[in-house]
């Protein structure tokens, strides 16, 4: 597993590094563009564990759907080239304890779940009959909840989007 | 399979593979651009196109890069530089990553992903990434707006192109590019094994989808407001010139060549022909010559559908925004979606 580690820390740190400039950067596309970074280090750090599938539907999705349609918005509304001094915001200290908070939740949850527990020295690809068979079996509720919130939230965007 | 590269050493692999890929790349560009761009487009309007540069003006494409190489790298004064000269290369980039997944010959590919059509569909899609980011740092409203029609149209019409796609894969039963080629050939119709079963039959509907979601999102003629030269200038390209502006130009007809490459492996069979011809019942049985034909095979089978997408866009006048946006979200997705629903049934009954 050396070289996947290597992979990772070299990955890892590219995206810590682009995660500060998202939230450092004084112009708004200049943070979409460091954040398109962040995801797709994500992507890697997926193929690193040999999740095939996973790892393109981060791409499919955030680079290709969700970073695209920031970009639109923020370019069809407000999006100046060079600096801008007023995108910072009183909340801005908030943003830390919120931060920290997230690792703790999401770090015990790991921990918890996983404990001492490593991967195989040679991973196999997980295939995506194995990744439907999980998803469609015993992890039909939650994803049909996840399923159910995305409905719920187009279904406001209409709800704020049409005039009459 | 013959281990067909089992003497040659890692490096020497890799060094093959950079080379194939560069020819993947650039000489489907090159041709389709020649025979069809000059001169299929002249003979349509009844001129002789290029003709002095080589027989048949055949070096005009070299005279024309070696013009655009010499030319000065203008970045304008307003714009965002870095991001103003990453645009054009984060565009050939996808293109880049778009042919690795493409099978040539049962050996001959640069790499089997079990999730091959998935993967193209998803790096397909970074290129808008690209042609938003060279609208905006362009600093001109005209580029700004192209860049913001070419997002809205290859955001929908992404969708027709995944759906249209996942009939061949409910099909196929997998969306790994080489088992579809493989399951197409070794297939019959009909009772009859010599024509293989090519998805442009049983997914016809598919098929007419998929080409005109490609030529959307290739934003050729009739879909080509990005550009729209009476409008826009030319869109998110007008503020480039030099080889920039090249570096757009080979990545929009090497995406042409790949897109066509792809349409052929996932409706006319790929590389392959129907393996009954040859008496092959797999993969494995396929003969080692196969590995040199393939990419012909495959080549002209490209050309077949670049010259139907060429064709379609010298042929139409341009279509409105409002009716671009509307074609695709009420007429192309229901119908695909319908298409994945009738698909679904037959597979489960028959």
């Amino acid at each position: 597993m050396i070289a996947q580690n290597i992979g990772f820390w070299i990955i890892a740190v590219l995206m810590i590094v682009a995660a500060l400039r998202v939230v450092t950067t004084n112009n708004v596309v200049h943070a979409a563009l460091w954040l398109v970074v962040v995801l797709a280090g994500a992507a890697g750090q997926y193929i690193l564990l040999a999740a095939e599938f996973v790892a393109i539907t981060q791409v499919l999705v955030y680079i290709g759907a969700v970073m695209v349609l920031f970009l639109f918005g923020t370019m069809l509304t407000r999006a100046r080239i060079g600096a801008e001094s007023d995108l910072n915001n009183s909340y801005k200290k908030l943003g830390i304890p919120v931060g920290l908070i997230m690792l703790v939740a999401m770090g015990l949850a790991l921990t918890r779940s996983f404990g001492a527990e490593k991967l195989p020295d040679s991973a196999k690809v997980v295939s995506t009959q194995e990744v439907s068979d999980q998803i469609f079996g015993p992890y039909l509720l939650p994803f049909w909840a996840l399923s159910f919130v995305l409905l719920a939230a187009v279904v406001g965007a209409i709800v704020l989007a049409r005039k009459d | 399979m013959s281990p067909l590269l089992a003497e040659i050493p890692y490096w020497g692999e890799s060094l093959f593979r950079v080379l194939g890929g560069l020819v993947a790349v650039l000489l489907p560009a090159g041709t389709i651009v020649y025979v069809f761009l000059f001169k299929m487009m002249s003979f349509m309007q009844s001129r002789l196109g290029p003709m002095e540069a080589g027989p048949y003006g055949s070096m005009q494409l070299f005279a024309e890069v070696g013009k655009w190489l010499q030319k000065e790298d203008i970045v304008p004064e307003r714009a965002d530089a870095r991001i103003f000269k990453m645009a054009p290369i984060i565009v050939l980039l996808s293109t880049f990553l778009l042919v690795v997944v493409v099978p040539f010959g049962p050996d001959a590919l640069f790499t089997d992903l079990e999730t091959g059509i998935f993967y193209a569909l998803a790096v397909s899609s970074i290129s808008v990434l690209g042609i938003l980011i060279a609208g905006w740092s362009s600093a001109n409203k005209y580029s700004l707006l192209g860049g913001l029609r070419a997002a809205g149209q290859l955001i929908a019409y992404e969708l027709p192109m995944v759906l249209a796609v996942i009939g061949v894969v409910i099909q196929a039963g997998t969306m790994n590019l080489q088992k579809i080629v493989v399951a197409q050939n070794s297939g019959s119709m009909f009772g009859i094994d010599a024509v293989g079963h090519p998805y442009l039959i049983s997914q016809f509907v598919g098929f007419v989808i998929f080409m005109i979601a490609i030529q959307a999102e290739l934003t050729q003629a009739p879909f080509d407001m990005p550009i729209a030269e009476s409008e826009l200038v030319s869109g998110y390209m007008t503020e480039y010139s030099g080889f920039r502006f090249l570096i757009f130009f080979i990545g929009e007809f090497a995406t042409a060549g790949v897109f066509a490459m792809i349409a052929s492996v996932l409706f006319l069979g790929g590389w392959g022909v129907p393996f009954s011809w040859f008496g092959w019942t797999s993969i494995d049985e396929v003969d080692n010559w196969m590995n040199f034909a393939g990419p012909l095979i495959m080549f002209t089978k490209m050309m077949l559908i670049v010259f139907i997408i060429m064709w379609i866009r010298f042929s139409y006048p341009r279509l409105r925004e409002d009716q671009l946006q509307r074609f695709a979200w009420k007429g192309l997705i229901p119908v695909a979606l319908a298409n994945i629903m009738v698909t679904s049934i037959l597979k489960v009954v028959f």
